[in-house]
């Protein structure tokens, strides 16, 4: 696809924006390009994978994974910390020195500042990188201009801990903090955002930790959606187990927050108060898809061919992961997971002139209701009519008895195992 | 973008996609999307997760049929088996069956795995072949596989959540308990 004109004014804009950032071209080449390289940003759920498939699949392409952190925190099970079943984030945190030395994998620890699809060039802080292809998935962003009142403090008080790492632990040690009797406003924006299961999950992490430790306290939940996003049957049929300590508001979006008072506007009437409070912004595609101008005309995410996850406005850029718009497939480790795989097969297919191949992809999410019990919702998903959506009659979510809820957080704590070492070796 | 440009677009995309031709998914492209729980080419690092590397065509098709059929009670599988199609299986079947078995870091009990020898010989080497590193018409590889996965499957047969073959069903009725362990170290032990 060439540049059409409504991508050429983007990068324009994007250009004229970007003033303060290192021009394109004048920065050094680091690496100089010998050979068929692909570059690959992010080093996430969806990146890591990427890499990896391209060099199992063709030795003789060159993969460069730029990422910005020596080390990565995972996101999923990150909420365990919130309920104390594990005390540190470490179990969660892995390296990618085996994952470089196991399959070639060059890394360039850096952050990325610049895409320049037009010259097919990456700017890092460091230098510049030439590309024949380049993957990015590189997680999402917030819309915090939609909350009114929100600014570079605000997260330092009211953390969203959606993001694992340093704002996870401080949520926890709000709520080690905290006096029993007191509120802790749990907030989910309006989907799609990034781990649909996720709020919910975290409502009953943070129960747990209120039963055992500050029963006289509650967690409310602020949900802008209309109902529970993922699992409704199954979620409200846990929450049972922490009855009285959880109240659940639907239609419920926080508009605007006053970090001085510890308190949120709810649909610009109510004011909300809470000893602690996890504000969890609204999402889009990160701010460096959308200088590349990659961001869709929704002007939130990434649009993608869905077999291949070629962007549909630059041709040679895939967006995989959160970033991306994936039709039916959630927003999701395991999505990335499974989108870093299909867009690889696909990127070795087209650098040796093979025929693309169509895509079969797989989402598999557990959530915690207790340290011992899960439940789990999962997807095949397939192209029909030029967009991603389920496999009729398969995947689905676990039988509303939980009967298996034991046996299914045992599977959970493997799925964590198996797809940390996919990403790690 | 004006809406004359925006028509032409929606018109351009339309036709790429609809001249777009696809080759059908590749054993590679299946398999692959199972392995963010099943680990890397099927070897698993989950300890209650079931390695798939090396195990026996027929045995992968004849489990994913059941899955899929509900005839195997399961969690998630049979969720996750309705959404292929027979020759789906069978590719991925043959991508399982030519890789490398996994093995396994897992301790085991000594004694019990020189139990588990004895009662091997004696009561399952007609179908569980060659101590388990093969597979006999449905019959499963149960070389290396992970002893917490098969400590499970034990006792979803105890229960009755799982049907056993007739033919292993009366092997096992006559087996004690920790004789059935001794039996699941000796498996995970074979390398």
């Amino acid at each position: 696809m060439t540049l059409d004109r409504r991508s050429f004014l983007k990068l324009l804009a994007a250009g004229a924006g970007a003033a303060g950032l290192p021009m394109i071209g004048n920065a050094a080449e680091i690496m100089p390009k010998k050979g068929r390289r692909v570059i690959v940003i992010g080093g996430g759920y969806g990146g890591s994978i990427a890499a990896k498939y391209i060099r199992m699949q063709d030795k003789t392409i060159e993969v460069v994974l730029i990422e910005r952190n020596k080390q990565y925190i995972s996101c999923p099970f990150s909420n365990h910390l919130l309920a104390g079943y594990i005390k540190d984030l470490s179990s969660l945190t892995i390296g990618y020195d085996k994952l470089a030395k196991n399959h070639g994998i060059k890394m360039v620890y850096d952050e990325v500042t610049a895409i320049d699809p037009a010259a097919k060039t990456v700017v890092t802080k460091g230098g510049t990188l030439s590309y024949d292809k380049l993957v990015v998935s590189p997680g999402i962003d917030f819309r915090t201009e939609e909350i009114e009142g929100y600014d570079d403090k605000t997260a330092d008080i009211m953390p969203h801990a959606w993001k694992a790492g340093p704002q996870t632990i401080l949520l926890r040690k709000q709520l080690e903090s905290m006096a029993d009797g007191g509120t802790v406003i749990l907030t989910a924006p309006l989907a799609p955002f990034r781990c649909p299961p996720g709020p919910y999950e975290r409502v009953a992490m943070v129960a747990d930790y209120l039963k055992k430790n500050k029963p006289k306290s509650k967690v409310i939940l602020l949900d802008a959606n209309p109902d529970i996003v993922s699992k409704p049957t199954l979620f409200k049929k846990g929450w049972e187990m922490y009855a009285g300590l959880v109240e659940y508001r639907p239609a419920a979006k926080v508009t605007g927050v006053n970090t001085a008072a510890m308190s949120v506007t709810v649909e610009g009437i109510d004011e909300v108060k809470g000893n602690v409070i996890n504000l969890v912004p609204a999402q889009r595609a990160t701010a460096l898809v959308g200088s590349a101008g990659l961001i869709g005309e929704d002007k939130k995410w990434c649009t993608v061919n869905p077999t291949t996850f070629e962007s549909t406005l630059h041709k040679d850029v895939y967006v995989i992961g959160d970033s991306s718009n994936a039709g039916a497939m959630p927003k999701s480790g395991y999505s990335a997971n499974s989108e870093g795989k299909i867009c690889a097969t696909n990127i070795v297919a087209a650098m040796n002139g093979k025929e693309l191949i169509e895509m079969s992809g797989i989402n598999t999410c557990y959530s915690f209701l207790s340290h011992d019990e899960a439940i789990s919702v999962a997807g095949i998903y397939a192209v029909k009519d030029g967009k991603i959506v389920g496999v009729p009659n398969s995947g689905g979510i676990s039988k509303l008895d939980y009967s298996d809820a034991k046996l299914e957080a045992k599977y959970a704590n493997s799925w964590l195992k198996n797809i940390l070492t996919e990403m790690s070796s | 973008m004006s809406k004359k440009w925006s028509t032409l677009a929606i018109a351009l995309g339309a036709l790429a996609m609809s001249s777009a031709t696809f080759a059908a998914p590749s054993p590679e492209m299946l398999a692959n999307a199972c392995a963010g729980c099943h680990g890397t080419n099927g070897g698993s690092a989950g300890d209650t997760m079931p390695s798939l590397a090396a195990q026996s065509e027929a045995a992968f098709v004849d489990a994913m049929m059941k899955f899929k059929s509900g005839e195997r009670s399961s969690t998630i599988m049979g969720r996750l088996a309705k959404g292929y199609s027979d020759a789906d299986i069978k590719a991925m079947a043959g991508f399982f069956g030519k890789q490398k078995l996994h093995i396994a870091n897992q301790m085991v009990d000594k004694k019990k795995v020189a139990l588990g020898a004895k009662l091997q010989e004696k009561n399952c080497s007609r179908c569980h072949l060659e101590e388990g590193k093969e597979g006999k018409d449905d019959t499963p590889v149960m070389a290396a596989q992970w002893l917490p996965y098969m400590q499970i499957q034990m006792e979803l047969y105890a229960s009755g959540a799982r049907k056993m073959p007739d033919k292993m069903a009366e092997k096992v009725k006559a087996l004690s308990k920790d004789e059935l362990d001794a039996l699941n170290h000796f498996y995970a032990a074979k390398k």
